[in-house]
């Protein structure tokens, strides 16, 4: 059976005017249907591009090629039919529950009468029964969440969108919501045709879509489409379920692993390789988890994410930053310290700092770099702007700054070198 | 709430842009060619009085009333102006990269030079009547206070969470009722804040405006600034005493009417994820809300309102949006328009330079700018001395807080001119040199910004810095330089920039002042400027309030700017 399909997304490409005539790509030939019935995720570490396509999708921006249509129809601004719940709730407080949720009916023109009576079933729909005179600020971020959804169900969209509704909100709160929400969806009591979920919660995919596209970041590519192919409603500890998380993990540092190491290999020649925020603790934190019992130096990716209470979007950077470093290896979902990991697990703070500076020297071309400039130089010392001009040769404006923060406080842990914020300084000394 | 600083402290840039010029000559030119007009008007009857004033008490009651209405029209007017000026800017680029150092400038030129220039031209509107000295008075207070208000406004528009537009664009709401019901909410509070600092700009100046001589041109409307000027003339002392008592009633009046209901009102404006413990309350709004009368008067206000929102059906995407069409016609066009007024505004300035001004003139009031641009820095200095460390000591202890704070807000709106002739009087009674004693007049009434905002930022300051510093023992000296001066430096800041920009204005009423047929003159351009409004001297008028401006300008950015940032950044805890 081949049911219509509600959105078609074919050949987008988005890209950002960057200084000097540059651009910088964040979709780059992306494609998506969502047929009815169906809940898609889209699944990525930040920066993938996930939210400017969710946003395409709403008509809220523009694409620079390919097309979306909605039900056929070109879309080119906000969409009747296409609500959208948001990551920040993106509640008016100046208005009550039942104000905000009335909100997009009034738009559309119905009578009073119709405005109250589909409100309500609304906010009786989403739980939200005895709330309706609270203005926002007096609920809870889950209750926030759920003015959220009535708002967004109210208007009887066809489309929902969803982007990260529930990263906002705590453990127990965001897990009662999206139970909610499944069996709302499983009984068809939502007046909703499709679901677009933008997530980097892996088992929050897997947990709620019928679809996974996992993106790849720089640029926001489709790499890969998962089915989920489990009734619901879903038993996070089922072997399947399992599979499906191991599954995509694999996939998710599969790519980026190939792309570091490939640029490792080249990497001598050039400080052009951007270094994703990381602190020295989070990497020291990991290490020394990893060392212990129960992993003794090798484990499996979802298992830390798991343990360590720690989201994809956190954990890979770690990892990565450990990879560049040569702390660790990263080999299908695995991760496994090398020898110098287990030796930074077993030093003091000293050694630490003289392992750490060390690797950087050795495997992060842009301290190494710093540090000898600063060696050359008579006064040691050298102004930020002359490494973060080199950098925007090579990278846009803020990459460059983020590359420079990550290697400031990597070079301070290490005591590779130092530098002084207020003077925007780079120099050798620590003051004595 | 914050005080919002002057444009120039917020702009990005430090050197002026082009744009910048453009609004220093579309202003200057605006005062010129209304100044030169002046000069050719006739005017006929050049004295206007409503009515013979008298100083009996019976009749202040009567006169404190007119004045608080000329107050509450130029408040209305001033909204107008603020809803239209800002939005504009800060919807529509291209206007908004001039209209915005446009605000600027005008922030930065003294009150009376805009009545001095237009008082004949509002005169001549309706010749021989009174309507026309009203009408110069509204004007006046209005450019006391719109200038802040719409740039409040501007910044506001220009802040709103993307979220929320977002939505209210996924909702398909119409730009009319985004504006309605997103942005203009958004920016409520601060705009009701900037009010309340713009009234206490506005007794200032109603009670000068009401009675004025420009040259052979006399007015005085009925009010309690005609009052205070027959008292004067009259060295009345008890009268002038009963114009303060009336002043803080009518203060007290609007305070406990109008702001009040509208702060505890826009409190559910507050974008802010907490409830927070101290909700503003008012009795006038709890007033307001049971009464049905006025249920009965905004019903269809607010029913007209949410037609109106549907009245443009939300254009949703499937038929395509109405972008910016190709507007580089348009572009063309505006530039066009700009670069003609730019040049004729420069023709204008120099014609008027070349033909009425030397360079002498220029270097006097330059130099005479220097002496006031020295007396304002040294009393800034003063207050700052004094009231710093006072506003540390209440701001640390709550319940004397809640005591100082509003009588420090209460005497910030409290027009210091009203209380000139008190020290005057001293001043000519012991014969005291006017270029010293008289000076302390201009920081009068714009101290008690740097107070209330030291207080503010001291009664902020987290309960775990201090109890941290307790606990290490840090006391004395080292309490000051390492904890509380650096926490409050950001609030100072602002509260100095305030204070500053208050006091150039201030200057042209304190450098001049009178009891009896004794004038106190001391040297600075605050008094060129009051002379040369007085005597009708247009010329000077110009030079005087263009060299002002520039001294503000100058001053806010080459001292202020660099503070404030440097405050924002280092010192700012978020």
């Amino acid at each position: 059976m081949t049911s219509p399909s509600l959105l078609e997304v074919t050949h987008v490409r988005r890209a950002f005017p960057r200084s000097a005539g540059e651009e910088l790509l964040v979709l780059d030939d992306v494609n998506l249907t969502l047929k009815q019935g169906e809940i898609v995720g889209l699944l990525g570490r930040s920066g993938s591009g996930k939210s400017t396509l969710l946003r395409l999708i709403a008509g809220l921006a523009q694409p620079q090629g390919g097309s979306l249509t909605y039900m056929g129809a070109p879309i080119e601004g906000p969409a009747q039919g296409v609500a959208m719940v948001f990551q920040g709730f993106a509640l008016f407080p100046w208005l009550t529950v039942l104000e905000n949720v009335e909100l997009g009916l009034e738009a559309l023109g119905l009578p009073q009468k119709e405005i109250r009576a589909r409100a309500l079933a609304a906010i009786d729909l989403i739980g939200l029964d005895g709330y309706e005179s609270a203005y926002p600020r007096e609920l809870s971020g889950g209750m926030r969440q759920r003015v959220g959804f009535a708002r967004a169900v109210v208007v009887h969209p066809n489309i929902l969108l969803m982007d990260e509704p529930f990263s906002a909100l705590d453990v127990l709160t965001a897990e009662n919501l999206r139970t909610d929400l499944v069996e709302l969806w499983g009984n068809g009591k939502l007046p909703i045709k499709g679901i677009i979920l933008v997530t980097h919660n892996i088992e929050e995919a897997v947990l709620m879509c019928d679809r996974v596209l996992l993106f790849s970041s720089n640029p926001g590519r489709v790499s890969s489409e998962i089915k989920i192919d489990l009734p619901q409603p879903r038993d996070r500890t089922s072997p399947q379920f399992e599979h499906y998380v191991d599954q995509i993990y694999v996939e998710m540092t599969a790519r980026r692993v190939e792309r570091l190491r490939e640029q490792q290999a080249r990497a001598n020649a050039g400080i052009e390789m951007p270094l994703v925020h990381v602190s020295p603790n989070q990497i020291a934190g990991l290490i020394e988890a990893l060392a212990a019992a129960p992993y003794d130096g090798k484990a499996d990716l979802p298992d830390v994410a798991y343990e360590q209470e720690l989201e994809v979007d956190e954990l890979f950077p770690v990892a990565e930053a450990m990879q560049l470093l040569r702390l660790a290896e990263i080999e299908g979902g695995d991760i496994r310290l090398t020898h110098m990991g287990k030796r930074f697990a077993d030093a003091d703070l000293n050694e630490r700092k003289e392992i750490f500076s060390r690797s950087l020297m050795s495997n992060v071309p842009l301290a190494a770099h710093i540090r000898r400039v600063l060696d050359e130089r008579a006064s040691h010392s050298a102004p930020k702007t002359r490494f973060l001009d080199e950098l925007e040769n090579h990278m846009a404006e803020d990459a460059a700054e983020d590359s420079l923060k990550t290697v400031v406080s990597w070079a301070r842990f290490g005591e590779l070198f130092s530098y002084d914020d207020d003077a925007a300084l780079f120099s050798l000394e620590n003051p004595t | 709430m914050k005080i919002l600083p002057p444009v120039s402290i917020e702009a990005r840039r430090l050197l002026p842009s082009r744009w910048d010029l453009l609004a220093a000559i579309l202003v200057l030119g605006f005062i010129v060619a209304f100044a030169d007009a002046s000069r050719f008007l006739v005017h006929p009857l050049s004295s206007i009085t409503g009515h013979d004033l008298t100083l009996n008490l019976s009749d202040l009651p009567g006169y404190a009333l007119r004045t608080a209405l000329r107050m509450l029209i130029a408040m209305g007017v001033s909204l107008v102006f603020t809803f239209t000026y800002a939005t504009w800017a800060a919807k529509n680029p291209r206007a908004g990269s001039l209209l915005v150092p446009l605000l600027d400038i005008l922030q930065s030129v003294p009150i009376l030079s805009f009545l001095s220039v237009t008082i004949v031209w509002f005169l001549s509107l309706s010749p021989g009547r009174v309507l026309g000295a009203e009408l110069a008075c509204v004007f006046t207070i209005f450019t006391g206070q719109a200038w802040n208000m719409a740039f409040s406004f501007y910044q506001s528009l220009r802040t709103v969470p993307e979220e929320l537009t977002e939505a209210g664009r996924m909702f398909g709401l119409s730009s009319w009722a985004r504006f309605w019901r997103i942005e203009a909410p958004f920016a409520t509070p601060p705009l009701i804040w900037n009010m309340m600092m713009s009234m206490s700009g506005g007794w200032f100046f109603v009670t000068i405006s009401e009675a004025i001589s420009v040259g052979k041109t006399n007015i005085a409307l009925p009010g309690i600034g005609s009052w205070i000027a027959v008292a004067i003339a009259q060295k009345n002392l008890p009268a002038i005493f009963e114009a303060i008592g009336a002043m803080l009633v009518v203060i007290l009046i609007y305070d406990q009417l109008l702001f009040r209901p509208l702060v505890a009102w826009a409190d559910r404006f507050r974008i802010s994820s907490e409830p927070s413990d101290d909700v503003p309350e008012s009795w006038a709004l709890q007033m307001y809300r049971r009464s049905r009368l006025l249920d009965l008067m905004t019903a269809p206000f607010e029913q007209m309102m949410r037609w109106s929102y549907r009245l443009r059906p939300a254009s949703f995407g499937l038929k395509g949006v109405t972008r910016d069409v190709d507007s580089r016609v348009a572009n063309i066009l505006w530039y066009a328009i700009l670069s003609l007024l730019g040049a004729y505004g420069a023709y204008r300035i120099y014609e008027f330079g070349h033909a009425n001004l030397t360079w002498g003139d220029a270097a006097t009031a330059v130099g005479l700018g220097f002496i006031t641009l020295i007396r304002v820095l040294v009393l800034i200095a003063l207050a700052s001395l004094i009231w710093t460390p006072i506003g540390i000591y209440v701001g640390l202890r709550p319940k004397l807080t809640a005591i100082v704070q509003p009588v420090a807000q209460f005497l910030a709106a409290f027009p210091a001119n009203i209380l000139f002739p008190l020290v005057v009087s001293v001043i000519v009674i012991f014969e005291l040199n006017p270029d010293i004693w008289l000076s302390p007049l201009m920081v009068l009434g714009t101290q008690w910004y740097i107070l209330f905002n030291v207080i503010a930022g001291a009664s902020t300051m987290p309960k775990e810095l201090r109890d941290a510093s307790d606990n290490f023992g840090v006391r004395g000296w080292l309490w000051w330089k390492r904890v509380a001066l650096p926490a409050v430096f950001p609030y100072y800041v602002t509260g100095a920039i305030t204070a500053s920009g208050g006091s150039w204005n201030a200057s042209i009423v304190a450098e001049v002042a009178s009891w009896g047929t004794r004038t106190l003159r001391a040297h600075g351009l605050g008094a060129y400027i009051a002379d040369a409004v007085t005597s009708g001297d247009f010329r000077k008028v110009v030079l005087g309030t263009a060299v002002m401006s520039f001294f503000v300008v100058v001053v806010n950015r080459i001292l202020w700017r660099p503070l404030y940032w440097y405050a924002e950044r280092k010192f700012r805890m978020t």
